[in-house]
């Protein structure tokens, strides 16, 4: 956002702007004085109007960008809870599809959602999904292109991540629970309680949620900062000795995480 | 072997734009990505869309794929709804920047704005506020204005609001307000003859009034919407710019009235929430192409409006 300057009127009052905000996100407030109803009519049905369209639309774009978390709760639940948060955090920026990156935050301190545990972290791998919808459109590694690099440059080769990759980490269920809940109809009902690390990426134009195995979600960290893939994978293997190399490399590349390989070539 | 002459670069570059598509006397709706198959499945190419800029201000994904599919069969609006430019801060760079990428990108036949802010600080309202029309905001707009032409290289359209209140600060009318801002900035105008009729019923004016001191001879695209109905405090009618359902009787008929008097200029039926299945919204455009297309007959090819 640019700098807050030229806000203020040269008089140095506060600019009608500054006047007609100050009470749009909070009803207990009363009517800014600057505004009136025409030929002497009251202002507060009238500026109650812009209340509400604010705060319906904002509470829209949250449930746009949270349509399965919203399946979960229930409609009036999810609005009630958007309701205290879009007054709480406006949006900072005019892109609705960047709003809501703190709702997560938001839901794990929200008393009446203190009994869904795991929901904020469903919440995170939505965030990630848009994210992932809306990133660069890039051709993503293909899943034999590792097969063209010497076996012993391999452990030097470094990965470039695709725009779209995003990993959600949880204590919960949570991919399975996302998957269950992301369409409409009736979930089945979720058996799974362990914990699930969540993958998302868009190899074209379709965003795919999948869960990572035992050491991927480090793996695959430390890919996307940079480290190579003997680094990545020793990080890997002594936070999960059931680490598996060759299975998470192919289930990363086929859910198309990545964009090149570099590897330095043998002198 | 004959050697093929050298393509001028503003030649070369030519073959990866979209076609051309002339916007001039056809009517269309808002581009919802949920009527995309239907649109594509639709045989009828007289249509043009417009598409709310912000929605396209991602890197990629299926919004631009979406967008790429359908501009290169039909003329395209850019309708932005929130440069804020009736705000008295600062216009956002980062936006405006934005907002020239997508123009270059899509070639719009149409680039509009609005006559409304939406961000005071760092807070965005999501809704289109109102300002006091007087000589300080028109020269803060003015300047806004300027800077979006200028960044643009093009014309932009600036669409007349629907409100609710009026600031007892204002030393004019909306009509001459905006007026002076097409006199100082050569903009032209986008005319919402919904936000005409909502306003006027919620500010006890005619319509046609409104409408007699709007500079006409500068627009260049007609917006027409459904709006609901609620009461004020005193129990009076007051119309709520709801775009979510059909045109009313009484906003088509100023409508006729404008293009019997102006002749044929691009019209656009929104519809933003509720929305309709694709065979609903398409009939409404199809209204307004009726009555472009009956009128267009005493107006010549290339007068006016028809320009565009």
């Amino acid at each position: 956002m640019p700098p807050v300057e030229g806000r203020e009127g040269d008089s140095g009052e506060p600019s009608y702007a500054a006047v007609f905000a100050g009470a749009l996100l909070d009803p207990d407030l009363a009517t800014p004085a600057a505004v009136a109803g025409p030929k002497s009519k009251a202002a507060g049905k009238r500026y109650d109007i812009y209340r509400n369209n604010v705060t319906v639309s904002l509470i829209n774009a949250v449930a746009a960008v949270f349509p399965t978390t919203q399946r979960i709760t229930g409609g009036d639940f999810f609005r009630a809870m958007a309701r205290f948060y879009v007054r709480a955090t406006p949006p900072t920026s005019p892109l609705l599809f960047e709003y809501g990156r703190d709702f997560p935050n938001f839901i794990e301190q929200y008393e009446y959602a203190q009994s869904v545990p795991w929901l904020a972290d469903v919440a995170r791998i939505e965030r990630a999904w848009l994210d992932a919808y809306h990133a660069a459109d890039i051709q993503p590694l293909m899943p034999h292109a590792l097969a063209s690099i010497p076996s012993e440059r391999l452990v030097d080769t470094i990965l470039k991540p695709h725009p779209a990759a995003r990993i959600v980490r949880s204590r919960f269920p949570a991919v399975t629970i996302f998957t269950a809940n992301r369409s409409d109809g009736s979930a089945s009902r979720v058996e799974v309680v362990e914990a699930e690390d969540a993958l998302l990426t868009r190899p074209a134009l379709d965003v795919e949620a999948r869960r990572l195995p035992p050491g991927g979600a480090i793996f695959v960290t430390r890919l996307i900062a940079g480290d190579s893939l003997g680094t990545a994978a020793s990080a890997a293997l002594s936070d999960s000795p059931s680490f598996d190399l060759a299975a998470n490399i192919g289930g990363l590349l086929e859910a198309g995480a990545f964009t090149t390989a570099l590897y330095r070539e043998s002198q | 072997m004959k050697r093929l002459p050298m393509r001028s670069t503003a030649q070369a570059s030519a073959v990866f734009r979209f076609p051309a598509h002339s916007i001039a006397g056809r009517a269309g709706t808002s581009l919802k990505h949920e009527h995309l198959q239907a649109i594509v499945a639709d045989e009828k190419r007289d249509l043009f869309f417009e598409v709310h800029a912000e929605n396209y201000m991602g890197a990629g994904g299926p919004p631009h794929a979406a967008l790429n599919r359908i501009r290169h069969d039909y003329p395209v609006s850019l309708h932005g709804v929130c440069m804020s430019i009736g705000g008295p801060q600062s216009l956002d760079k980062t936006h405006l920047g934005r907002f020239k990428a997508l123009v270059d990108r899509y070639e719009p036949a149409l680039v509009s704005e609005h006559l409304a802010w939406s961000t005071h600080g760092t807070a965005y309202f999501n809704d289109l506020l109102p300002l006091p029309y007087t000589a300080e905001t028109l020269a803060r707009v003015a300047d806004h204005i300027d800077q979006v032409q200028e960044a643009l290289g093009r014309q932009l359209l600036l669409e007349n609001p629907s409100t609710y209140l009026i600031f007892p600060e204002s030393t004019m009318s909306e009509t001459l307000f905006i007026a002076e801002l097409v006199r100082r900035t050569g903009c032209g105008l986008l005319l919402d003859i919904n936000n005409v009729f909502v306003s006027a019923t919620n500010h006890g004016f005619a319509a046609l009034a409104y409408l007699a001191d709007f500079p006409l001879e500068h627009v260049s695209e007609i917006h027409l919407a459904g709006h609901t109905e609620q009461a004020d405090d005193e129990g009076d009618l007051l119309l709520i710019d709801s775009h979510d359902r059909p045109v009313t009787d009484a906003v088509w008929k100023l409508f006729d009235t404008v293009i019997g008097q102006y002749g044929p200029i691009p019209t656009l039926v929104e519809w933003d929430s509720d929305l309709p299945d694709w065979p609903l919204l398409k009939a409404e455009a199809d209204a307004a192409q009726a009555i472009i297309d009956r009128h267009a007959q005493g107006f010549m090819p290339g007068k006016a409006h028809a320009a565009r």
